[in-house]
């Protein structure tokens, strides 16, 4: 009898191996190498939606709730950095650590509704929730309505280093990225970590084992959103633009693909996906609508034939961990 | 002319005329959603795009078979149903042993294939469709205008919904349905198709969404995005009504289309975002929706 895959249900861990701190420095090898060969603000909106999936796969992936929602954090929290930078005159970090705190607002106030609830019911949720904050967004005078925030001010580093420098920009944002991907890295593998899988594998298990579960989901809720959040405002700051398009839902779809393509509950899935994504989307853009349908055929095509994504297969046909 | 709270009268009847109208999709919408889901449970996120495309069926066979709307609201649903039973053959089927998420993001991934293909082939501004001469013109009731489609669209949901109503709470084959959807595998060792009816469930949830499509084309111009904008706010209703019945998904459609008239009304500003607010308020009060059952 053919086994049936599903990454989310029962993935038992492989031994324990070097292949993710193999992997991670091969990761960073490539970012550092990437800007002489590649378009660097291609590569720094990459690093942020690669962040953004990442947050996302936290939710998907280890506790296995599906956010259709995630363009929330993304997009209010790109708003508000790109807000305080242009507005307030905030330096930089400030304005990247507003519009993360407005993703982790964001994320406790939805969260708390939302978490009560389960499988679909959570996905269809956080989709209105998303939408209501939309509409928020598009009636809103500091948004900017169909404009959005334009011409956003990069500044200066620590008042010293002119982040208009693309070079100097690319380090911040790799920097931002790595903190991010340790931190995901640490929370999965965390004591917490651990309790968030069982709750994916088992709730009422973990129930009977004591666990208050809601309060864990709400947890790791809040840090995804959280992340979301610090990846939506560091892309504010790095293509100096928030607009609708950061919070309408077809944003939230475009991080689910990403996740699945890459591979749901992997630690690189999500980077390979959002880099594939993003690269797909730069060289289709010629084709307008298309785009569209491809990226329905790909949707359809990773859950039909490859739920394991680009990596999930790659570890499972190399027998090791990634 | 009277006014009621200093708004005129026929400015609320309108507005509530309205919100019956966008409550009639709302419920056929959510209803079509809800029957689907009771047998396959997936959520058909791609029911907005079999919405539009009734609408546009419904334009094509104007525009290439000269057949009108009478045809269309016929054939419309007939022609996306066979789709439905494409997609479910092809694809659904494939997931019921899977995490109920996988047919969400399948059929999500479907109605980005259909929108795209809409666009790549109708542009993004919308259509017109000509109203059935039969239904032009309207009433005048005194107190507001009333435009003879509008009713038509407001009766003929009614009818559908609370025939759909009757044939699953009352009949011998909605007897089946809800057998086979508390245990599929007892149902099927008395000799009963199910995989067939399951097949035939989704189609006719799809169709559904087309008749209602084809119903707002010529109120809403015919467009690739016209079922995104919605399907969002009938997911919002599905929450506040609770899945596990028919009859809520009704009551509910059509109560959030004349509360979202009525904020229209009396607070402009919020009426797009009215049907989540309460949403969120229904979730802290009864987490299963108002006609849901805990643990559906």
């Amino acid at each position: 009898m053919k086994r049936v895959v599903d990454p989310l249900v029962g993935r038992l861990s492989a031994p324990r191996s070097q292949s993710e701190t193999i992997v991670f420095i091969v990761m960073v090898a490539a970012l550092i190498a990437a800007p002489f060969f590649a378009y660097p603000l291609f590569l720094m909106q990459a690093m942020c939606f690669a962040l953004f999936a990442c947050a996302f796969n936290l939710l998907i992936g280890y506790v296995g709730l599906l956010s259709l929602g995630h363009a929330l954090y993304f997009g209010w929290a790109s708003y508000l950095s790109a807000y305080a930078a242009k507005a307030w005159g905030m330096p930089p970090l400030v304005a990247i650590l507003i519009g993360t705190g407005t993703g982790a607002l964001c994320g406790i106030v939805a969260g708390m509704l939302a978490i009560r609830s389960k499988g679909i019911y959570f996905a269809m949720i956080t989709l209105a929730f998303a939408q209501m904050m939309f509409f928020f967004a598009v009636q809103a005078k500091f948004t900017g309505g169909e404009d959005g925030i334009q011409a956003v001010p990069r500044g200066h580093l620590f008042g010293l280093i002119d982040l208009r420098n693309d070079d100097a920009m690319y380090v911040v944002v790799l920097a931002i990225f790595l903190i991010g991907f340790l931190l995901i890295y640490r929370i999965i593998h965390s004591p917490f970590g651990e309790v968030l899988k069982a709750i994916r594998e088992n709730e009422p298990r973990a129930i009977s084992l004591g666990y208050k579960t809601e309060r864990y989901k709400l947890m790791a809720f809040v840090l995804s959103a959280t992340l979301a959040g610090l990846a939506g405002a560091t892309k504010a700051i790095v293509l100096q633009l928030a607009s609708l398009t950061d919070v309408n839902w077809p944003m939230s779809g475009d991080v689910v693909l990403m996740t699945l393509v890459g591979g749901l509950g992997t630690i690189f899935g999500p980077v390979v996906g959002a880099f594939t994504i993003l690269a797909m989307q730069y060289r289709l853009s010629s084709l307008g609508e298309w785009v569209l349908v491809i990226q329905g055929v790909i949707f359809v095509a990773c859950v039909l034939l490859f739920r394991r994504g680009i990596v999930g297969e790659l570890a499972n046909i190399l027998r090791i961990r990634l | 002319m009277f006014e009621i709270f200093g708004i005129p009268s026929a400015a609320l009847f309108g507005q509530l005329l309205i919100g019956l109208i966008n409550g009639s999709f709302y419920a056929l919408l959510s209803l079509g959603l809800a029957v689907i889901f009771g047998m396959l449970n997936i959520i058909n996120f791609s029911h907005g795009a079999q919405y539009m495309m009734g609408a546009f069926a419904a334009y094509l066979l104007l525009q290439y078979t000269g057949l009108g709307y009478w045809p269309a609201l016929i054939i419309a649903p007939i022609l996306v149903g066979i789709t439905g039973i494409i997609v479910e053959r092809l694809f659904l089927q494939w997931l019921y042993k899977l995490d109920h998420l996988y047919g969400l993001l399948l059929t999500f991934g479907l109605a980005l294939i259909i929108e795209g293909l809409a666009r790549t082939n109708f542009g993004s501004a919308g259509l017109p469709y000509t109203m059935p001469p039969s239904l032009r013109g309207g009433h005048n009731l005194g107190f507001m205008f009333l435009p003879n489609y509008r009713a038509w669209v407001i009766v003929a949901s009614l009818v559908v919904c609370f025939s759909t109503w009757y044939v699953l709470e009352r009949t011998r084959l909605g007897a089946y349905l809800r057998a086979a959807t508390e245990n599929p595998a007892l149902v099927r060792a008395f000799g009963i198709n199910v995989p067939r009816m399951i097949t035939l469930t989704y189609a006719f949830g799809v169709a559904l969404a087309a008749f209602a499509g084809v119903m707002a084309a010529p109120i809403y111009n015919v467009s690739p995005q016209m079922g995104s904008d919605l399907i969002i706010v009938v997911f919002a209703v599905v929450v506040i009504g609770g899945m596990g019945s028919i009859l809520g998904a009704i009551i509910t459609g059509f109560g959030l289309g004349v509360v979202e008239a009525l904020t229209k009304v009396f607070f402009p500003e919020a009426s797009n975002t009215v049907i989540f607010v309460i949403m969120a308020i229904v979730l802290l009060v009864r987490p299963a929706g108002l006609f849901g059952r805990r643990g559906s």
